[in-house]
């Protein structure tokens, strides 16, 4: 039987405000317990919420980059639950009226093609506190720094079809968000998180199956293994004869399977209504307009750029503009060197293995926009022969003088004058008589291992193009 | 109307709240006659009425997003019955 899956998306994104949603205390994330919590956030009585208007603007911004239609008078309604980390016994959220309605982005899939993913809507909430169950027996330990820190929850139309799509969604969000400096979106912080509904149907039906969420997923990997793990348990199950229950799942990384939250108890009504503590909030076009002028240049457009200013490939202007850390590095090296192209491929091939390889981000690179701009620089001018450049670029990654300065303690300039060169190659060409005779004979192969012996006598330092051209005239005269 | 004693632990239980068992009756009567007005409220003609959001025709103030508060966990923490290692401890708690 062939199957097609459905996967929509939440995304949890915290805000990084100065404050909390509500209150004035600070919200910044890996602070000691309940150090940011006070009487607003522990909902003691007679406290009242003051909205914070950075949370709003963030909402808006994110909204405008998402083309989407952005709510001019929203509301906030209460969703209750109990819970211990939840003190006032609701979570102030947007039912009805989101700031953010319908929008979209575009990802690019494998096969290099690109598809539009709907995003049904982005309200903002407030998060919940910690509970943390395992310090304690019989009791729970609560944790209210995260309660009332804002959040912007996004919410995808059921259009992603497998767990790469997914994954590419997840990251375009990442990569927005970060552009517009909105959040942290660390997953294994928590400062951005995925639910995820999946379901599947035969293929070529209209009906959709029912879903199960699958809760928290804290990393990109995961959010891929989870979705393709519980794709294959719904299959299993719908071909054992069962039928697929819609509930909440949390997912095992180690394990690799999905497994039922379900508790015993009722299920939850959230009886919502709308917040009496706060009245609607209400936004002009001046303000959106405001908003939107301050719009950076996002990954898409940038991605277009690239490719038509500097002549990139899609794939490469894609890397590039992953980030707006890397995309910014990326074009003081171009612009500094003067050659994009070189720049693209040093940054995409050598800088980006080297940073991955310790995890580094690209701020942190120990090899500045500045120093590689002058390596790249150097193989252009011949100073040094792109070989050289390579095991350069190796030793700046831990020593910090410029360039120039290592080119000239370590003896790296490339030889160019034509006297030495011809020296080192009568010296090889005596030294492999040998060679010299099957060259004679026709063998023309042999002029690879000459010129590379030449290089070695000048320790990569001569230039390749003047060895191969002289090497090939001197042999000439000898056959 | 229907709404039978499990009905009632039901909504109980939903708003954690402990009812005793002579109880039963009587909180599901006091809940039967405010669904008979919900009822009624229900059998009023309300398409042409604008929904109303807030008893204020008012818009929210916006507050900046500035800090105010200080770190005060000391105070608060002797309000709750027990605290521990900087958390607030409560009856264990699985979801």
């Amino acid at each position: 039987m062939e199957w097609e899956s459905i996967i929509g998306l939440e995304v949890h994104v915290s805000l990084s405000t100065k404050s909390k949603l509500f209150s004035g205390t600070a919200s910044t994330f890996g602070a000691e317990p309940n150090t940011q919590a006070n009487i607003f956030d522990l909902a003691l009585p007679g406290t009242l919420p003051a909205f914070n208007e950075n949370a709003l603007q963030m909402a808006v911004f994110f909204g405008l980059a998402i083309g989407a239609k952005i709510g001019k008078r929203s509301i906030f309604d209460r969703k209750n639950y109990f819970y211990p980390d939840l003190p006032k016994g609701y979570q102030v959220t947007q039912l009805d009226f989101p700031t953010v309605g319908k929008g979209s982005l575009t990802i690019s899939l494998e096969d290099g093609t690109e598809k539009v993913i709907g995003v049904t809507r982005a309200h903002i909430e407030e998060n919940a506190g910690k509970s943390l169950h395992e310090e304690f027996t019989d009791q729970s330990g609560i944790d209210l720094n995260r309660a009332g820190e804002p959040l912007l929850e996004i919410v995808s139309e059921p259009e992603i079809k497998n767990a790469k799509e997914a994954v590419a969604y997840l990251k375009k969000l990442h990569s927005i968000v970060r552009y517009l400096d909105i959040s942290d979106a660390i997953m294994a912080q928590g400062s951005m998180r995925c639910d995820v509904n999946v379901s599947i149907r035969k293929k070529g039906d209209n009906k959709l199956g029912t879903r199960t969420e699958i809760k928290n997923i804290n990393s990109f990997r995961f959010v891929e293994k989870a979705i393709n793990s519980e794709i294959i348990r719904q299959q299993e199950v719908i071909e054992d004869g069962g039928t697929i229950i819609q509930e909440t799942r949390r997912y095992d990384a180690n394990k690799d399977i999905t497994s039922s939250m379900r508790s015993k108890e009722v299920a939850n009504d959230y009886r919502y209504f709308p917040e009496p503590d706060l009245l609607p909030i209400v936004i002009d076009d001046s303000y959106i307009s405001s908003i939107q002028s301050a719009l950076p240049e996002l990954p898409d457009a940038k991605q277009r750029r690239f490719i038509s200013d500097y002549g990139l490939s899609k794939y490469d202007a894609g890397v590039l503009t992953a980030t707006r850390e890397l995309a910014e590095y990326f074009e003081q090296v171009a612009k500094k060197c003067g050659d994009a192209k070189s720049a693209a491929n040093w940054v995409t091939g050598s800088l980006l293995a080297l940073l991955n390889k310790d995890d580094i981000e690209i701020i942190k690179s120990p090899i500045d926009a500045e120093r590689l701009a002058s390596l790249i620089g150097r193989i252009k001018d011949n100073t040094i022969s792109g070989k050289i450049a390579k095991n350069l670029f190796e030793i700046m990654a831990t020593n910090f003088s410029s360039v120039d300065e290592l080119i000239e303690k370590r003896g790296l300039k490339q030889v160019t004058d034509v006297g030495e060169i011809e020296k080192l190659i009568t010296k090889v060409l005596n030294d492999n008589p040998n060679q010299v005779q099957q060259f004679a004979d026709g063998k023309e192969q042999v002029l690879g291992f000459l010129i590379g012996q030449a290089m070695k006598a000048s320790q990569g330092k001569a230039n390749p193009e003047q060895v191969n051209e002289l090497l090939k005239e001197k042999i000439k005269q000898k056959r | 109307m229907i709404l039978d004693k499990s009905e009632v632990r039901k909504i109980a239980q939903l708003a954690r709240l402990h009812i005793s068992d002579a109880d039963v009756d009587e909180i599901g009567h006091r809940i039967k006659e405010i669904l008979t007005l919900v009822d009624q409220m229900q059998s009023v003609e309300t398409k042409p009425v604008e929904p109303l959001y807030h008893p204020f025709d008012a818009v929210q103030k916006l507050r900046p997003d500035v800090v105010t508060e200080r770190n005060n966990r000391e105070e608060l923490q002797k309000l709750a019955p027990k605290a521990e290692m900087g958390l607030y401890l409560v009856p264990k708690v699985l979801d």
